[in-house]
């Protein structure tokens, strides 16, 4: 168990790695998707099958199909791939990789002296999750039901195509 | 049985975190910006079960539940606001939106 857990964490953060460097968005996307894959492997490992489940079904599923249909209707081409290589030169990413790189470090090193009890995989099951997110937890829920309808209202808003007849001052007559 | 020391799990949750930091910063074409905050969040709710997990209490999953709901409704806005951009400057640099207009 602890093998596939090392494993899967070198498969989540190459394949993190290929999707902030593709040029193609799909590409970038398919290489989410693997990355989605390999967390909700480690929940499962870790004994979060609730979690790996919504990881696979809401995360990989859902959302990434979101992404596709953006991507489908905005009908992207070659000419934006050359935009994006060209973009990705060195010089742009170096400075702020070596930065990033440089606060990562001190996390590792801040972590890596912890201390901690060392993860033996009890299962949480679904029951235990729900037993708290009804309980302690449910004015969480009802904040989320609140967010996901704001989410819903602004996306209908943003997302609908404005009518040039619409659009502008109408007259006072 | 797995006995993985709860620091590799925070480790990976950061380094996860820092991949998609590094997205955040260097691409400037939206949807790779979305993408990266969609690795972020993931990185937040990985380090949230892993410690859950690590006590062996539902507190962690309860988290990642909420983390998913607020990922949820981010990419519906944030998309929506991609589909704005792309018909108003016929391009997804960002760059491009640099002017406030009321």
């Amino acid at each position: 168990m602890t093998v596939v857990f090392y494993l899967s964490a070198v498969v989540a953060i190459l394949s993190t790695l290929l999707v902030i460097t593709s040029v193609n968005a799909v590409h970038a996307l398919l290489y989410l998707i693997v990355s989605l894959f390999s967390v909700a492997l480690i929940f499962f490992v870790l004994g979060a099958i609730f979690a790996a489940a919504l990881e696979i079904i809401i995360y990989a599923g859902a959302i990434m199909v979101l992404f596709i249909f953006v991507i489908m209707m905005l009908n992207l081409g070659v000419r934006t791939r050359e935009q994006e290589r060209q973009w990705l030169n060195p010089r742009m990413w170096l400075g702020p990789a070596i930065l990033v790189l440089v606060l990562l470090g001190e996390l590792v090193y801040v972590l890596a002296f912890a201390g901690g009890p060392a993860i033996v995989a009890v299962e949480v099951t679904p029951k235990q999750v729900g037993l708290a997110l009804f309980g302690p937890y449910v004015l969480g829920v009802e904040l989320a039901s609140m967010l996901l309808l704001a989410g819903l209202v602004g996306a209908w808003h943003l997302g609908r195509r404005e009518q040039p007849s619409v659009s502008g001052r109408k007259e006072v007559q | 049985m797995a006995a993985v020391p709860v620091e590799h799990g925070l480790i990976l949750a950061g380094i996860l975190f820092s991949l998609g930091l590094v997205g955040v910063l260097v691409r400037r074409n939206v949807i790779f910006l979305l993408m990266s905050v969609e690795i972020m969040l993931n990185a937040a709710a990985l380090a949230f079960v892993v410690a859950g997990t690590a006590r062996a209490q539902a507190d962690g999953q309860v988290m990642f539940v909420f983390i998913l709901t607020m990922a949820a409704a981010e990419v519906a806005v944030g998309l929506a606001l991609v589909l704005q951009l792309y018909h108003r400057f016929g391009t997804l640099d960002v760059d491009a939106a640099d002017k406030m207009r009321g």
